[in-house]
């Protein structure tokens, strides 16, 4: 099924970029540029009205985005969207506009990733507070934090 | 005063004081009021001692008040995070003398199986006096009713001459720790 | 008789019901602006619990999250487990055989009776009525939760699932228990909606609050009982028909005025339909192996997995990336309560202060998992 709104797009955005790769759920890589066009026209024209999942992932080389799409009305199966952002200054296009249930999602991604999404209405840290330092997902943060006194006076 | 009267004297303190301390310690732990403080999956296990199979109410500790203002005992049932360890402590602090505090399950002990992570404390005894650990993740409703008959045996076991909270010189409130930028810092101190 | 508008100068206030509080399930906190009584604005404040759970996803090996998977919704932890079980199968090309997925299923309708009885006690509790509802809601869960420790060895942290079926096999009390305890649900739901369902108070505070239309459920994302309340037919049990949810004739019961009292209908109903699901399990489970056996060192192949499920409170969906070694490179949980939580203020505006916790809870969070 992805295969065929694969095609589809492809015939309506012939000067973007998408690749399709292969693996237990097929997915459609697009570029951030493009995001938030290919993203209105699935969820008008084809019908995906329904955002399950925003994850960020931590690539050695890169940042990735990942959406998982579904639609009401037709069949099961995820459309998956993966961007990319650089690891240097990562940002993507924000999506609350399209569907307003990515809001926390994109903050939570944000605040554990460090990605940030540009045009989101209210970006701040949803799950650890104000003021603290660092991104703890990233793979070069380690498990125990920096630094802590509980830790030093109870071990 | 010679010796055999000064003795004379220290026992007729002493029996007085005990008859007192048994009426005291008597009234005390026959209604330990809790305070509805449940963090996470441990908080569960203490409403089922609530509840009509493991009742608590027989133990006169049916009350169990919302605010710390009328609380008699904090028991911190759950991880106690670092977002969360100020509002615990000031919560203790809050709360009126004569006042104990139970730590059940094994994160409010010592972290339980999110030890050491970058925001999970490693046991609320980093902050607050514990007076009795109940082990378990989670503790059965009938271990935390074991914690309980321990503690009134320490209710019963204290006396009022030396009881802390009427000893100017013993100093009752603990200090709030403050959310920085990497952890918890106690006031007064810098980072490490 | 006449208004006179004059000019007053009116501020709002704000209000902060802090994560101590006996009616917001947990530690959540909520910054509310209000003008007189009528709120304005909501904002919730969530991370109280956050444990850090990914990360410890990553650091374990795949056998060892098991366990932590139960500590997520801490009440329904044998659908937690499904979840992260069935994602690693997906990843791995696991089968399980047919015992073990009939053993599943039970575990699984269980624990949706249990979750939805617990809801409604605490939704009741909130109201007001302080205790009763939930009492008798405790004593179900208390019969129930005796199977578990039959089965499991515990009653609450079951970590019972394991790659490729369960860890045990059902010991011989087991099946006569389970059939007293079926024979004697639709009895206790009856009394449940006896007490409850007519009741004017009941009526009053929930009838018209928190009305949440179709098209705006969709599309912030809400899944579950709030989603079928506001009569959008989404089950993932019928929709995706994993495990044999194919197998088993229920229906989905819908909501037509969209606000909590639905909400309160549509978790009796599938109680009542888990009822069901039940009595044709036992009917049909048959003898056989419950587990597979595995290499001892488990090292699924590369790729990524998104797989959901549907669990009491939504859609519970585990997304997978692994590099071809023993512990997965991201593990993410798309929790329901948490996604759910963001139509709150939408629901909460225009109503007073009493409403805000009826509608907190008709949604039924828990903070375990919206936290993680």
């Amino acid at each position: 099924m992805s295969r065929e709104v694969y095609e589809r797009l492809v015939e309506e955005f012939p000067e973007t970029s998408l690749e399709y790769l292969e693996g237990k759920d097929p997915a459609i890589s697009v570029k951030a540029d493009d995001l938030f066009e290919v993203a209105r026209h699935l969820k008008e024209k084809q019908g995906y009205d329904y955002l399950s999942a925003v994850t960020g992932v931590d690539y050695p080389d890169r940042f990735e985005v990942i959406y998982h799409l579904y639609s009401m009305k037709e069949g099961p199966g995820p459309l998956i969207l993966k961007v990319s952002a650089s690891k240097e200054q990562p940002e993507v296009p924000s999506l609350v506009s399209l569907w307003p249930g990515a809001n926390f999602q994109e903050r939570e991604v944000y605040d554990l990733m460090g990605i940030r999404f540009a045009g989101h209405p209210d970006l701040k840290r949803i799950l650890l507070w104000e003021g603290y330092e660092g991104h703890p997902l990233r793979k070069d943060f380690p498990i125990e934090g920096y630094q802590t006194i509980g830790q030093e006076e109870s071990s | 005063m010679t010796e055999e009267e000064h003795i004379a004297e220290q026992i007729r303190r002493n029996v007085i004081i005990t008859t007192i301390d048994k009426i005291y310690n008597w009234g005390r732990r026959s209604s330990v009021w809790p305070m509805g403080f449940g963090l996470a999956c441990c908080a569960f296990e203490m409403i089922c001692a609530a509840a009509s199979r493991f009742d608590f109410a027989r133990f006169g500790m049916e009350m169990m008040r919302p605010t710390p203002r009328q609380a008699d005992l904090l028991i911190v049932s759950g991880t106690v995070t670092k977002k969360m360890a100020p509002q615990v402590v000031r919560l203790y602090d809050q709360m009126p003398e004569p006042k104990y505090v139970l730590a059940m399950g094994a994160c409010a002990i010592s972290g339980g199986p999110f030890k050491d992570t970058y925001n999970a404390v490693n046991g609320i005894d980093t902050y607050l006096p514990v007076d009795v650990y109940v082990p378990g993740c989670p503790p059965r409703p009938e271990a935390l009713l074991e914690g309980f008959i321990k503690l009134h045996q320490m209710i019963e076991g204290q006396t009022i001459l030396t009881s802390p909270w009427y000893r100017k010189e013993v100093e009752r409130e603990m200090p709030v720790p403050i959310l920085g930028p990497r952890g918890l810092v106690l006031p007064g101190e810098g980072h490490e | 008789m006449q208004t006179v508008e004059t000019r007053l100068r009116t501020e709002t206030i704000t209000l902060n019901m802090g994560p101590q509080h006996p009616s917001t399930h947990g530690v959540f906190r909520m910054i509310i602006t209000l003008d007189g009584e009528t709120i304005v604005d909501l904002e919730p404040v969530m991370g109280y619990l956050h444990r850090c759970q990914e990360k410890i996803g990553e650091r374990n090996t795949y056998l060892q999250n098991i366990p932590y998977t139960d500590r997520l919704d801490y009440i329904c932890s044998m659908s937690n487990n499904l979840a992260y079980v069935m994602a690693v199968e997906k990843l791995a090309q696991i089968e399980v055989p047919e015992r073990a997925e009939y053993i599943r299923i039970i575990m699984v309708e269980l624990t949706r009776i249990v979750n939805h009885a617990v809801a409604i006690g605490a939704l009741l509790n909130d109201l007001g009525c302080f205790f009763t509802p939930m009492l008798y809601a405790l004593e179900e869960r208390e019969r129930i939760l005796d199977l578990f420790e039959m089965a499991s060895g515990s009653r609450m942290m079951c970590n019972y699932m394991r790659f490729g079926g369960v860890r045990y096999d059902l010991p011989p009390g087991f099946m006569p228990e389970l059939k007293s305890v079926v024979a004697a649900l639709p009895d206790f739901i009856d009394e449940f909606e006896r007490l409850l369902t007519d009741n004017e108070i009941v009526r009053i505070r929930c009838q018209g609050v928190g009305i949440l239309p179709p098209d705006v459920a969709v599309g912030y994302s809400c899944t579950g009982p709030l989603l079928r309340a506001s009569g959008v037919d989404y089950d993932i049990r019928k929709v995706d028909s994993y495990s044999i949810y194919d197998r088993f004739d229920f229906d989905v019961p819908l909501g037509t005025n969209y606000d909590v009292y639905d909400r309160y209908l549509v978790r009796i109903g599938e109680m009542r339909q888990s009822v069901r699901i039940l009595e044709q399990a036992i009917e049909q489970i048959p003898e056989g192996e419950v587990s597979v056996k595995l290499p001892r060192v488990f090292k699924p192949p590369e790729g990524d997995v998104y797989h959901r499920i549907e669990s009491p409170k939504g859609e519970l969906g585990f997304y997978l990336v692994s590099d071809g070694s023993t512990n997965p490179y991201r593990y993410k949980i798309r929790s329901p309560t948490f996604i759910n939580l963001i139509v709150l203020p939408e629901l909460c505006k225009g109503h007073k202060v009493a409403d805000v916790v009826a509608i907190l809870g008709s949604i039924d969070i828990v903070l375990g998992e919206v936290d993680r």
